[in-house]
């Protein structure tokens, strides 16, 4: 924090002359960026749609109001499956990424060159593409249904799972292992009694969490036909039955935040 | 340990590690409530063999167009997806974290008045709760279809996530910064800028660099209803069973994911 003196007064300011250039030319650069993409977006905008957004969700809310209550008790076998679908997606899931994780983490992968970056890569994939975008595939492949839905879930989760576990596996003390290294342990004692105790509350904390967010995915993989809930929002969107569409809502809503709760519980107790 | 009778026969005694919860009843329950859940779940997902059937021989044009993928042919919307993809990414993590520092601020328990407090929470509360895909499809219904939505879709969820984390950051901040600058006869506002920023800064870059790249993957997807950039035309190249051209796309998202997160880890090297 530099002292600038100027007829005999010490004016203090947080940044030297250089750095306040260099500072000031970059929120430039990048509000020119901003200013040139939002100009892009605004291009292809219909504004007059925009300004009569207003009426349009007034007659959104009029439609939806009042929510067709009687149309809950079709809701609840496919509330149900998707909770299956999340529960078992990331059940699948980290059953995938903890091995995965291992062959990843510096400290425990058989190889640097070659195991190391092939996992990695295989993470990287698995995180990049969305769930729903996995769901869009496996729906290609294997139908309509609950079953694609569980495995673009557990796809995806293994990216997520395991980057936060190979992580938290480089984290650990080095003194455990060393430790249990020097009463002549082989290599899976190593792993069982050095490594797996000290990332275990992590991992535990991570897939609750993850559970959590598949939850919420869950109820929009029916969009594109992987069964669970959204498969009935995306019928009743079709439809415009908007009624409808406001219960689900509020049972999806309902589920989320309920779903959120219970994991919030569960990570606080574990770790 | 019964042989009382034989002193001199010494038992070997072994180590076992003790189990992670302690009540066996509890730990039983559990292991039963499982089992039986899983079974529940497993039973209820319906397998269709003879569509099984029928999909290996999808299967494999999608694999072939994995292993061949066609950037060629449909370029022009290919470009033209993503540079809308990347606009709106960009517009969008700008907005929400214009945005998101107020409302974040607001709904940091230490430094918001009480009514505050509780409105900002519940801002954040309701646009974190729904997912990008379903608020998409309400903003299509409004705006109309086309980039405006997905940006105004980005924008809300990008509040929601920076806005709670910041929130949390303020909230574990050290005080002491706080009341030295205090003390100094500051104002609300020149203790945010001189005790609080400072300390929350570094991680709120870090955020903002992490959610621009949620933004661009999220605006993979809420074109596929219809919310514009590089998901609408991923949905056409599915609708005309282009897999080629899907897997093109797939490829591009995935290199430009690695790239922004290599370039995100060099910033924060630099910066942070």
């Amino acid at each position: 924090m530099p002292i600038i003196e100027k007829d005999g007064e010490k004016i203090w300011r947080r940044r030297d002359p250089k750095t306040a250039l260099i500072h000031w030319l970059t929120t430039l650069g990048i509000a020119l960026v901003v200013v040139y993409c939002a100009r892009q977006i605004s291009a292809q905008t219909t504004w007059d749609f925009v300004w009569t957004s207003g009426l349009q969700a007034q007659d959104l809310a009029n439609r939806m109001m009042p929510p067709k209550f009687s149309y809950a008790s079709e809701l609840w076998t496919p509330l149900i499956d998707t909770i299956h679908i999340a529960t078992l997606g990331t059940l699948l899931g980290i059953m995938i990424a903890a091995p995965l994780a291992f062959l990843t983490a510096r400290n425990t992968t058989p190889s640097r060159l070659f195991v190391r970056p092939i996992a990695l890569f295989l993470l990287v994939t698995s995180r990049s593409v969305n769930s729903i975008i996995w769901a869009l595939l496996l729906v290609v492949i294997l139908g309509p249904g609950m079953l694609s839905g569980i495995l673009a879930i557990a796809l995806r989760s293994v990216g997520f799972v395991g980057k936060l576990l190979y992580e938290s596996i480089e984290e650990i003390d080095t003194r455990t292992v060393e430790a249990i290294t020097a009463t002549g342990a082989t290599g899976p004692q190593i792993l069982t009694y050095g490594v797996i105790p000290q990332i275990a509350p992590t991992f535990t904390g991570i897939s609750i969490y993850r559970w959590d967010i598949n939850i919420r995915e869950a109820t929009v993989l029916g969009l594109v036909g992987a069964g669970g809930i959204g498969m009935e929002l995306q019928a009743s969107i079709d439809t415009l039955a908007w009624s409808q569409v406001s219960i689900l809502f509020l049972l999806i809503l309902s589920t989320v935040v309920l779903s959120e709760w219970v994991s919030a519980r569960a990570r606080s107790a574990v770790t | 340990m019964s042989e009382v009778t034989q002193p001199t026969n010494q038992t070997v005694r072994t180590w076992r590690r003790p189990p992670q919860i302690k009540d066996p009843r509890l730990r039983w329950a559990l292991y039963i409530g499982s089992v039986a859940y899983l079974c529940l779940a497993l039973a209820s997902v319906e397998i269709d063999v003879a569509r099984l059937v029928e999909g290996t021989v999808r299967a494999k044009s999608l694999f072939a167009g994995v292993l061949s993928p066609d950037f060629v042919t449909r370029w022009t919307d290919i470009r033209a997806g993503f540079a809308e993809s990347l606009t709106m990414t960009v517009v969008s993590t700008v907005l929400g974290v214009l945005l998101s520092i107020p409302i974040g601020l607001g709904a940091a328990r230490n430094l918001a008045w009480r009514p505050v407090y509780l409105v900002c929470r519940s801002i954040l509360a309701v646009s974190r709760a729904f997912h990008e895909l379903i608020v998409a499809v309400l903003f299509v219904a409004m705006f109309g279809f086309g980039p405006f939505a997905g940006l105004m879709t980005l924008v809300v969820s990008t509040v929601g996530f920076l806005g709670k984390l910041l929130a949390e950051e303020v909230e574990s901040i050290e005080w002491n910064a706080v009341e030295a600058v205090t003390s100094t006869g500051a104002s609300w506002l020149q203790r945010v800028v001189y005790a609080v920023v400072p300390q929350v800064l570094p991680r709120y870059l870090g955020l903002t660099l992490y959610r621009l790249d949620i933004n661009f993957r999220d605006s993979a997807v809420i074109g596929l209803v219809g919310a514009g950039g590089i998901g609408a035309t991923l949905n056409t190249a599915f609708d005309r069973y282009e897999f080629d051209a899907v897997a093109a796309i797939l490829l591009m998202i995935i290199g430009i994911v690695l790239c922004a997160e290599y370039a995100a880890s060099a910033i924060r090297k630099r910066v942070l």
